[in-house]
């Protein structure tokens, strides 16, 4: 899990990206942000990536999870 | 290209050309529809922080950009207030932007009205910004962080936008105990009410289209998204157009251009202090007062070091004198000893924050 919660922008994306080269392209990355601003950068940059996303949202903070298209 | 340019994005780039050139029509100085760099000095200027007589007025666009945002988050249930991501940091690099774009004499946002008004020492301005953005990105890819902020209570995100109501109420009801410039550019301005509802609704869709000029390369060079960056290229193209319809654009030209100098090295490396430290903050100035409206303390108090910035660069004369004609004599501007060495320390500060807050690689 990556945890963007609180991080200015465009770090949570810079941390997507840097998890998504480090770790190969896994099959699924879930990441924790607190931003709405957050979940749309991500959520461009992963489908953009080949990941599909899908959002939960409780108290404020969002959970992505980014599926491998 | 990365993903869909969102409509908003666009639909707040126009309006932003559109309203900028209004502004400059009903009496703002020439290609400063919206400059957030100028008006904040402006503000400094009207609290008496400094005494340049010719740049002291209460600019209502500033409280208008930052209550646009308020009321915008308030009903999106997006005003979160958060704080603790080094603010002093911040405060520090706030100033620092300020003094660069000075130099340059023009926030990001100026910077593109300025190109869309024909200034060619604008476009030098954009290259300079793009080698401070791209300085930016390589500490971002180092894992530059200035630690994450963490919820706090309301009032820490009432305080800043608070404080500047508070202040422009007292300025419409007793104008005289501010300091208001007589001549120069801070004596020209569009009605208040028009600057303000210009103000509010910029700040409103800045609020919903994340619109933000140091975004918009940062993104594109990063992540191959255009999204922030047709925004950019919206004000460009509308002011452009606005310029040509009312009848002021007379061309591209580095020449007698308004409230701007031909010394070309310094607005390159005005901007550049101002772009990497903007990519710092996550935000060129106008993003930095939109999340101040939507309860960040930390932008909060980058603004509040932006108007130190502002003050400091007119009280020690750092900020760039535009060229002018005296005696049928073409003078070119520029910034004096102390500015330039003020440029100097600015990189060499940002290089230190840069440094120091790269997180170390798992």
């Amino acid at each position: 899990m990556i945890d963007a919660r609180g991080q200015s922008c465009p770090i949570p994306v810079v941390m997507v990206q840097e998890a998504v080269k480090r770790e190969g392209f896994p099959a699924e990355l879930r990441v924790l942000v607190d931003a709405r601003v957050c979940v749309e950068n991500i959520t461009r940059f992963a489908s953009f990536q080949g990941y599909t996303v899908s959002v939960e949202e409780a108290s404020g903070e969002y959970t992505m999870t980014l599926k491998r298209k | 290209m990365n993903g869909r340019i969102k409509i908003s994005v666009i639909a707040a780039g126009a309006v932003v050309g559109i309203l900028a050139t209004a502004l400059t029509v009903l009496g703002n100085p020439a290609n400063m529809g919206f400059c957030i760099a100028c008006f904040i000095r402006d503000i400094a200027g009207a609290l008496k922080l400094h005494s340049a007589k010719p740049v002291q007025y209460f600019r209502p666009e500033i409280v208008g950009l930052v209550a646009g945002s308020m009321i915008m988050s308030l009903g999106y249930k997006e005003f979160r207030p958060r704080a603790g991501s080094s603010p002093a940091t911040r405060f520090v690099l706030g100033a620092f932007v300020m003094m660069g774009a000075l130099v340059f004499l023009g926030c990001p946002l100026r910077m593109v009205i300025r190109m869309g008004g024909g200034d060619l020492n604008a476009f030098v301005g954009l290259a300079g910004f793009f080698a401070g953005i791209l300085t930016g990105i390589f500490f971002l890819k180092k894992g530059f962080t200035l630690k994450r902020a963490y919820e706090v209570k309301g009032t820490e995100g009432f305080a800043v936008p608070g404080v500047l109501i508070l202040m422009f109420i007292l300025f419409l009801l007793v104008p005289s105990i501010f300091a208001l410039s007589e001549e120069g550019p801070g004596s020209r301005y569009a009605p208040v009410l028009v600057s303000l509802a210009a103000g509010l609704i910029v700040g409103a869709l800045s609020q919903r289209s994340r619109l933000c000029m140091v975004g918009g390369m940062r993104d594109a060079v990063m992540f191959r998204d255009f999204n922030l960056l047709s925004g950019f290229a919206v004000i460009f193209i509308t002011v452009l157009l606005g310029n040509i319809i009312t009848g002021s654009f007379t061309g591209f030209s580095t020449l007698s251009q308004p409230v701007s100098h031909s010394s070309q090295l310094w607005n390159f490396l005005g901007m550049a202090l101002a772009g990497w430290g903007s990519v710092l903050l996550g935000g060129c100035p106008l993003r930095q007062l939109i999340l101040t409206g939507e309860g960040n303390g930390d932008s909060g108090v980058t603004v509040l070091g932006m108007l130190m910035g502002t003050a400091l660069s007119h009280n020690f004369g750092l900020a760039g004198s535009a060229d002018s004609v005296t005696d049928g004599v073409y003078k070119v501007g520029g910034i004096s000893t102390a500015g330039k060495a003020t440029v100097f320390t600015g990189f060499a500060v940002l290089l230190v924050i840069s440094i120091t807050n790269c997180r170390s690689k798992k």
